[in-house]
């Protein structure tokens, strides 16, 4: 039978692959990535939470209503993020963060 | 149904390695994809179908195409075997080792989540649940199905409404964000 504790284990599992891509590459995209991989991560322990906790016999909701802002958020920093990504390109040809070492040149 | 768990969970994590070791930044990418439609599925068996709709449309949809055109419009190639740094390397991977190490212990002492997710009657309690619902979802809940999207729809526009308007305006915010961050002169 798959509980409760199946579900979180996995959604750990995936928060540490996204924790290891953020320690261990060197591409700000692929760290990127791995920042969402680790959003991820936590809306699907909301979401088997929101399952678990039944109201009124049905799921609770009010995680359900937290991981669409998380969604949101998450697709409105992505946005923003590549575009720092893009300037920060156009002004250093790189985006290795081994290159990226100081705040202003 | 149990083993659909086992096989989705499966596929999200062993693409979700692809992610951290692959070196091709459009591999990545790719394998983040079928990650997510990995989680998406999850989603879905937890009877959370709008959220899974939404993962797939906004992350594997536009998301993922934003990432990969970036990816083609910087033209990365993938990186070079440079000389790694193994302390840096060491630390990464003990940092997860100890991570999982501890996730399996705190779950293994909690007893409440060893439990069975408990069945949704939807029919005993139909009129506390069905208020402020259209007929036809409530229709549906008298058969026993779950009209998710109603009930995801109620939830937000009447207890979050606030928090929704805001969330506009925090999209509203990025997009000019981006535009102006993309100018080619900043004055």
């Amino acid at each position: 039978m798959v509980t409760l504790n199946h579900y979180l284990f996995v959604s750990g599992l995936l928060f540490t692959l996204g924790l290891t891509g953020v320690m261990l590459r060197r591409s700000l995209i692929v760290i990127f990535m791995s920042l969402e991989m680790m959003l991820s991560a936590a809306n699907l322990s909301l979401v088997a939470f929101s399952r678990f906790n039944l109201v009124n016999g049905l799921p609770n909701y009010n995680g359900q209503a937290l991981v669409f802002f998380i969604i949101t958020v998450a697709a409105a920093e992505v946005a923003v993020g590549l575009a720092i990504i893009v300037a920060l390109f156009r002004a250093r040809q790189t985006t290795s963060v081994d290159d990226i070492t100081s705040m202003k040149y | 149904m149990d083993v659909l768990f086992y096989i989705f969970s499966a596929i999200m994590i062993l693409f979700g390695l692809g992610v951290v070791v692959s070196r091709n930044p459009v591999t990545s990418a790719l394998c983040l994809v079928v990650s997510f439609l990995g989680l998406a599925a999850l989603f879905i068996q937890l009877d959370a179908f709008f959220i899974g709709i939404v993962q797939i449309l906004v992350y594997a949809g536009a998301v993922m195409v934003l990432f990969l055109f970036i990816i083609m419009l910087l033209d990365l190639k993938s990186e070079e075997h440079q000389p790694m740094n193994y302390m840096a390397f060491a630390g990464g991977v003990i940092l997860a080792v100890v991570f999982v190490v501890q996730l399996a212990s705190v779950l293994s002492s909690f007893k409440a989540g060893e439990l069975g997710f408990p069945l949704q009657q939807h029919e005993l309690t139909l009129a506390e649940n069905a208020e402020g619902l259209p007929e036809a979802a409530q229709e549906r809940m008298a058969e026993e199905k779950l009209p998710d999207v109603h009930l995801v729809g109620r939830t937000i526009f009447t207890h979050f409404n606030f928090p929704l308007q805001v969330v506009a305006v925090l999209l509203l915010v990025s997009t000019i964000g981006v535009v102006i961050l993309s100018k080619r002169k900043l004055t």
